[in-house]
């Protein structure tokens, strides 16, 4: 790693007013990913301003029924807060579909949300890479683009959001609260992460000392019908190819809301209110749930090395829509899909 | 770097760390991630350097109780922590049950990964989220092994449950 200084935040406005008035300047938390990237020499910040200390390292009940999730709280302890286990089910299992223990023991929910994609070209210095160096190229696009986006993606970059838990997030509506030097505001989860567009070295919408202080979830959490499943090249421990964050309303056999997102097709987790629609005062079978894959998949462009993607997503939305109608999740643990 | 150069990153900051029941008053550069603190400058060098990533688990420890990947850990964030490294899993040059039943489940090869997955292995036991043989492979998924001892590593944790499960 190249040198840099370091020191510790012991409050959100002194943390942000420290990051404002330093381009060179990075928060850190976790590190599961910054470090990474440092070590890489893709990151090379001159200085870190440890936020670990800060008070947002709580899970609270908010006013309008839902839970309040501090940018401080590890992974770990999301997925298993009674709360979130017991109403939220679908953010727990996403959170356990990543990472490794040990990762989850470190990252943080702020982290989560601002890490950066591990498309391979992104992460190797000695290539091109648009994202990194805006200008230089993407080699992804005629390369190896297993991860890379079939929906949303630009001319300059096809890279993937790599988040499970995001996907979780985006279908249950989670909102980001934000602290920076202009004051707080709200970010709808949709609007959070950016499509690549002609900027592709820009990942959120957040300015440069703005600070993610906390994700708030509304009430409902769907914890009857849902399923978080993951599609990769092994069984754990990997990035998805496709993954599908699904969770239903039911009345009787009949759809009455449904949330359909999913992970590893696009820059951002990937919603698409039209599909969700689509869906609501319909049977819960495997028509209706294909009928809204290929409303999703309608604009799928795929590359020579991610060209099987759509397919896949198809059949795994589907899956997953079905266990989600059954009451059956995907078991993070038990690996068979039913 | 030199010290006359005011822009430059100070060279070494005050830690406080206690490895193994050993409390360490040190000064480390901010780059330095607390796997090269353990090895280089503590000469603890059961814990191994693997990836540098945080895709082996080779560099596995308990830090206040949590298993994380000393390699993206860095040290100054350790101030004030407890660390367990594998050093310190035997008591009284007694080993940890889950070091006998490593040996007697044959659960290594080479043994480079092993300090990791002892490490590991013991945290799954005190976090209590994994009961059945499912769920210990997905919890020890952090830390893998090219000699393939999964099978017999899974035995071994499988025994160390069964005995009440105690880390220690």
């Amino acid at each position: 790693m190249r040198p840099f200084s370091y020191t510790r935040a012991s409050d959100v406005g002194e943390a942000v007013a420290a990051l404002a008035a330093n381009d060179g300047a990075r928060f850190i938390a976790g590190g599961t990913n910054l470090l990474d990237l440092m070590k890489y020499d893709v990151e090379r910040p001159e200085h870190l301003i440890d936020i670990t200390a800060l008070p947002l390292d709580r899970i609270e009940n908010t006013a309008d029924g839902g839970l309040s999730i501090g940018a401080m709280v590890r992974n770990t302890d999301i997925a298993y807060d009674e709360q979130v286990a017991a109403r939220f089910p679908l953010l727990a299992s996403a959170i356990l579909a990543g990472a490794s223990p040990q990762l989850r023991n470190s990252a943080t929910t702020g982290g989560n949300l601002r890490q950066r994609t591990r498309c391979s070209y992104f992460y190797d210095v000695s290539t091109p890479c648009n994202k990194r160096e805006p200008g230089s190229g993407c080699p992804a696009k005629t390369g190896f683009a297993r991860y890379h986006a079939i929906l949303g993606a630009s001319e300059r970059c096809i890279a993937t959001h790599p988040s499970d838990m995001c996907v979780g997030l985006a279908a249950l509506g989670a909102t980001v609260r934000v602290e920076g030097p202009e004051g707080s505001r709200s970010i709808p989860f949709s609007d959070f992460h950016r499509l690549p567009g002609d900027t592709p070295q820009v990942d959120t919408t957040l300015a440069h000392g703005e600070m993610v202080v906390a994700v708030d979830l509304p009430g409902k959490g769907f914890s009857d019908h849902y399923s978080y499943l993951k599609i990769r090249d092994r069984l754990s421990y990997a990035f998805a190819l496709i993954s599908v964050a699904a969770a239903l309303d039911m009345d009787g056999d009949t759809i009455a809301e449904a949330r359909l997102a999913l992970g590893g097709v696009a820059h951002k987790p990937w919603r698409n209110a039209e599909a969700e629609a689509a869906m609501r005062g319909k049977p819960a079978v495997e028509t209706t749930f294909a009928e809204a894959a290929d409303i999703v998949l309608a604009e799928a462009e795929t590359v020579p090395g991610n060209a099987f993607k759509p397919e896949l997503a198809r059949r795994t939305m589907i899956r997953a829509l079905s266990q989600a109608a059954a009451g059956t999740p995907q078991s993070q643990s038990d690996k068979r899909i039913q | 770097m030199s010290a006359t150069d005011p822009a430059a990153p100070p060279e070494r900051m005050p830690v406080s760390i206690t490895i193994n029941g050993n409390r360490h008053k040190l000064e480390v550069a901010p780059w330095t991630t607390l796997l090269d603190l353990l090895r280089h400058e503590l000469e603890l060098t059961g814990t191994k350097k693997g990836c540098d990533h945080g895709q082996c688990g080779a560099c596995t420890v308990i830090v206040d109780g949590r298993r994380i990947n000393s390699c993206l850990r860095l040290a100054v964030m350790a101030d004030g922590s407890e660390v367990t490294t594998v050093e310190g899993l035997a008591t009284n040059g007694e080993l940890h049950p889950m070091q006998e039943a490593f040996i007697e489940r044959d659960a290594f090869q080479c043994g480079y990964c092993t300090p990791g997955q002892l490490c590991s292995a013991v945290a799954l036991i005190d976090e209590g989220h994994a009961t059945t043989r499912d769920e210990i492979r997905e919890q020890m998924s952090g830390n893998l092994c090219r000699c393939g001892a999964y099978v017999n590593i899974a035995d071994a944790i499988e025994d160390v449950m069964a005995k009440g499960g105690q880390a220690r």
